[in-house]
């Protein structure tokens, strides 16, 4: 039977997930204009150019952590009980773990736009 | 519920048996004990020593500040006394004063009896000791560094920097290896050491901050010692990296020093706002409020801190869009750690707050912190940091941030946690005072400097005319830095003598509800039995768990073995795995300690000889060590831990901490080897044609050199595949091939930059490229000794198809190597070629 959200994953790492799209969109950004601004013509010549594709990859980030936050909106159960989620038990470190994740990425996201931010604003190589 | 009913007399036969295996060997073998405790305290004292010590060198940088024109320092003598305070402060006191603080305290806040390899944590210890000693000593031989604690070049790759530039960059390469030693010693503990039950949804919030800090260090620390390996090549043997003139650059070591700088302030701060984190909920007298919004602020923290180190470079004329990214992001950051503070005054609010001595050094140092947190929001505008940019306001900021996110909750730990040294408490009204004293001193000291900053006070400059409007405020602040002293001066009498009259009291004064409160001064076994927990404060919430943990009724309780034991648990849940036999007193970390401490103080005086023979010495200890101390092949193969539980107890593979060791030192390695690739494709970016016009290495003798290296991967693969199927003698003909494969790579490696003749000192293209192949042929060389101990190890029958944890680990290693090499002669052999 088809799902759209995969299998539920019981790992550490899943919490991480958010802040790791956050940190290549941050270093695909950084990279992609210091490249950009130091090699002329290597990567076009229009900053326009380069302001449209780190919007691309800002969507696209954001898509990331708006998929993950879905993921642990899931293992929080869709929010049904609330914190503390102290309880000795395997479903209270599950939702622990959900809410967690699902912090990390509102936060995630709001510094993915935060690094997009400048984009809107600066038109040149100027230094 | 308890155990079945066990006589008196065995329940006394079996504490014996327990306290005679975790003793600590008296006389002067007392130095050899390698336990939590000891060396845990060892390291608080050295660190607090040290701190004490840049403290004096900080006050004298007041008292020449006093007035202008003043001559009491000279200006020479003057660098030394700043740089090494700085360097004292960030490198001996900051950072190891957590890692004291973590492995006294984890052991028994996790419920475990030891962290997982006390070696490793003396070795640490023994390390620090030493390189700090040899950074602290240079000053009373005129010989410190002197070119501040950032050591830029050109000014530090210059002949003016004399010794203490190589003083700085040995030394603390030599220091960087401990906290990377302490980093994975934490990490495997936190993960895989808890108590049974203590899922990671209870775990104290302290060992939550430990990890994420850890991990961190895994990324910090491995860019600096890149730059120092590169600092230093520079300094010995002239390889450009720096030197503008033949195509370096200056800026690629403010890039690597400043990756691992600013995650460092988070570092430092991170474990100090942890201790907080025990500390509030006790004297609010509840739980902590927003537990999970404190791990989101702790994850959070630990990762957007990398991407905030440019601002430190804000005024060096990157392009602005680069410049407006990294600002971004240190706007950003302030959102977790505000969180965090949000978390604190609401567990404040909702509870009944106890002003003890304590609460009111985490009070005050959360105040503090909060205004160096404001003036960063400050600094972290390009435009603002461009004025104040090398001024006060900087050092005043800085300060702010430092001492107020980490001395000050660093001394509330100290009031704290003192009951748990030795039973005694510290004095109360002593307490007090000094906090007084140095929450005053401390603004009296810093506040005027982000005026005088603003006038225009630049750092580092060791006098003034008296015409510029400094002079009162500088006068103030030193009038200040000197009641900060009393303030400070007044916890070393009460440390070192008041205490000394007190008598013993309870161990758990303050009521607290986490684990670590039930461990006893006068024992070293951690805890007497490891309880399953059930709760986040689990002293408060199960009724009887100290005294069933004290009577041993809980598990591992005995020593039958005469082995020092403690339980591996699993990663989310914390259920019982396996018993894990740790290392107990040896010498092997000393003398580990000393021969590498003497590579690295003899290549400072390029004593060449001396320092081959001490690290082949080094080699041999580490050898010796790993051969006596790790894979042992146990007696049987489970444990009866007691409650009718029995554990194995031998893991190979991703089961045993031994992978995860391997796994986790391969990651901080590998970040040190990214950095040194980013180094290669900085100059690629900067230049036109980064090869200078020079020919490179090659196409045939990379590829040759790749194709060997895959080989002996390939062999190492097959050779923990063939072992583990019964076919031990094909497994040691593998491990042979693979040695031979591995060193034919090396040569291979060496033979593309050797043989077409780039000259290292030529230009920088050379000098990258031959780094790049040194590191992969030594890392080749490394994993080729590896291949030779597992077929000894296996010849010796210390490994065998089912006790396999060696050639497991160093396949593991090779999976690295494969990464390694495949990237390198990539880079080096194919990358020249697409342009």
């Amino acid at each position: 039977m088809w799902h759209l959200l995969p299998r539920q994953v019981e790992s550490l790492w899943t919490l991480f997930t958010a802040p790791v799209v956050w940190a290549l969109h941050f270093l695909v950004c950084y990279v992609g204009g210091a490249v950009f601004c130091e090699k002329p013509h290597l990567l076009g010549s229009d900053f326009g150019n380069l302001r449209i594709a780190i919007g691309l990859l800002t969507v696209m980030a954001l898509f990331m952590i708006v998929f993950a936050a879905a993921l642990a909106w899931r293992q929080w159960g869709f929010g049904t009980g609330d914190p503390p989620h102290d309880d000795p038990t395997r479903q209270d470190r599950l939702l622990f773990q959900g809410y967690a994740t699902l912090l990390l990425s509102g936060l995630s996201f709001i510094a993915v736009i935060f690094t997009a931010m400048p984009t809107l604003f600066i038109m040149e190589c100027s230094r | 519920m308890s155990s079945a009913a066990t006589p008196q007399s065995d329940k006394a036969a079996e504490e014996a048996q327990l306290r005679a295996v975790w003793e600590n060997p008296s006389g002067w073998r007392y130095w050899t004990s390698v336990n939590n405790t000891q060396v845990g305290l060892w390291y608080g004292s050295t660190a607090f020593a040290f701190m004490l010590f840049a403290g004096l060198l900080g006050l004298l940088v007041r008292a020449q500040l006093a007035v202008p024109e003043n001559d009491l320092l000279s200006a020479e003598f003057y660098n030394q006394v700043y740089s090494l305070h700085g360097t004292v402060m960030m490198f001996l006191f900051a950072v190891p004063i957590f890692e004291a603080v973590a492995i006294f305290l984890l052991p028994s806040m996790l419920g475990a009896r030891e962290l997982p390899f006390p070696k490793l944590g003396a070795f640490g210890f023994w390390s620090f000791l030493l390189g700090g000693v040899f950074v602290c000593g240079s000053i009373f031989f005129n010989a410190a560094p002197n070119t501040g604690w950032f050591m830029y070049p050109p000014l530090a790759t210059s002949e003016q920097a004399g010794i203490g530039a190589d003083i700085w960059l040995l030394g603390l390469s030599f220091i960087e290896v401990a906290s990377l030693a302490a980093a994975v010693e934490l990490i495997v503990g936190i993960m895989k050491c808890r108590a049974p039950g203590m899922r990671i949804n209870l775990m104290p919030l302290f060992a939550w901050y430990l990890l994420i800090v850890a991990g961190m260090i895994l990324f910090a620390f491995p860019p600096l010692i890149a730059g120092d390996l590169l600092f230093e090549m520079q300094r010995m043997f002239d390889w450009p990296f720096f030197d503008a003139k033949r195509g370096g650059d200056p800026l690629l070591w403010q890039h690597l020093f400043w990756i691992f700088g600013h995650p460092e302030v988070y570092i430092i701060f991170l474990p100090a706002i942890a201790l907080l984190a025990m500390i509030i909920p006790t004297f609010a007298g509840r739980p902590i409020v927003g537990y999970s919004w404190i791990v989101l602020a702790a994850v959070g923290t630990g990762f957007l801190s990398f991407g905030l180190w440019v601002h430190h470079m804000f005024a060096t004329g990157l392009p602005q869009i680069s410049l407006a990214f990294f600002s971004a992001a240190s706007e950003a950051v302030a959102i977790p750690t505000g969180v965090q503070i949000f978390v604190f005054i609401a567990t404040l609010l909702a509870g009944r707050v106890v002003f003890s001595t304590p609460m009111l050094f985490a009070m005050g140092g959360i105040a503090i912190f909060v205004m160096g947190g404001l003036t960063g929001v400050m600094v972290a505008l390009v435009p603002f940091d461009w004025q104040a940019h090398d001024t006060y306001f900087v050092v005043a900021h800085l300060h702010y941030v430092l001492i107020g996110g980490m001395l000050f909750p660093i001394f509330a730990g100290l009031y704290y946690y003192y009951p748990l040294i030795d039973g005694k408490h510290m004095s109360d009204r002593v307490g007090r005072f000094a906090f007084w004293m140095m929450f005053g001193g401390f603004n009296i000291t810093f506040f005027p400097m982000h005026l005088s900053g603003l006038r225009g006070m630049p750092r580092r400059v060791f006098t003034y005319p008296a015409d510029l409007g400094w002079d009162w405020l500088n006068l103030i602040s030193t009038m200040g830095a000197v009641i900060l002293g009393i303030g400070m001066f007044a916890v070393v009498v009460d440390v070192t003598l008041h205490r000394r009259r007190q008598p013993r009291g309870e161990v758990n004064p303050w009521n607290a509800g986490t684990l670590e409160w039930i461990s006893e001064p006068e024992e070293n076994w951690g805890v007497r039995s490891i309880p399953r927990i059930e709760s986040r404060y689990p002293l408060l919430d199960q009724k009887d768990l100290a005294s069933e943990v004290k009577r041993g009724e809980w598990y591992l309780a005995d020593a039958r073995e005469g082995r020092r034991e403690t339980l591996v648990t699993s990663v989310l849940d914390a259920e019982p795995e396996q018993v894990l036999r740790v290392g107990g007193t040896s010498y092997v970390t000393l003398v580990s300690a000393a021969t590498l401490g003497t590579v690295f103080v003899a290549l400072t005086f390029k004593w060449w000889f001396v320092s081959a023979v001490s690290g082949v010495a080094f080699l041999a200890a580490v050898i010796w060590w790993l051969w006596t101390g790790t894979g042992h092949i146990p007696e049987k193969q489970e444990k009866d831990v007691g409650r009718g539980l029995s554990l194995p107890l031998y893991a190979s593979g991703v089961r045993s901490v031994g992978w995860w060791a391997m796994f986790i030192t391969m990651v901080g390695d590998g970040t040190a080897f990214a950095s040194l690739v980013f180094g290669y494709f900085f100059f690629w970016t900067i230049h036109q044609d980064f090869t200078g016009g020079l020919a490179g290495p090659g196409v045939l003798w990379p590829m040759t050199a790749l194709a060997l290296f895959v080989a002996a991967w390939a062999a190492t693969v097959a050779a923990r595949e063939t072992n583990r199927r019964g076919s031990v003698a094909l497994a040691r003909m593998l491990c042979l091939a693979g040695a031979a494969l591995s060193i034919g790579g090396c040569l291979a490696a060496i033979a593309g930059p050797w043989i077409t003749g780039m000259d290292p000192t030529d230009h920088v293209y050379p000098a990258i490229v031959w780094i790049l192949v040194i590191w992969a042929a030594v890392h080749g060389a490394v994993g080729a000794i590896m291949h030779l101990y597992c077929f000894a190890r296996s010849l010796a029958g210390r490994m065998t198809p089912r006790h396999d944890m060696d050639i497991c680990n160093v396949a593991l290693y090779w999976h690295f190597m494969f990464v390694t090499a495949f990237i390198t002669f990539s880079v080096v052999g194919l990358f020249p070629e697409a342009l």
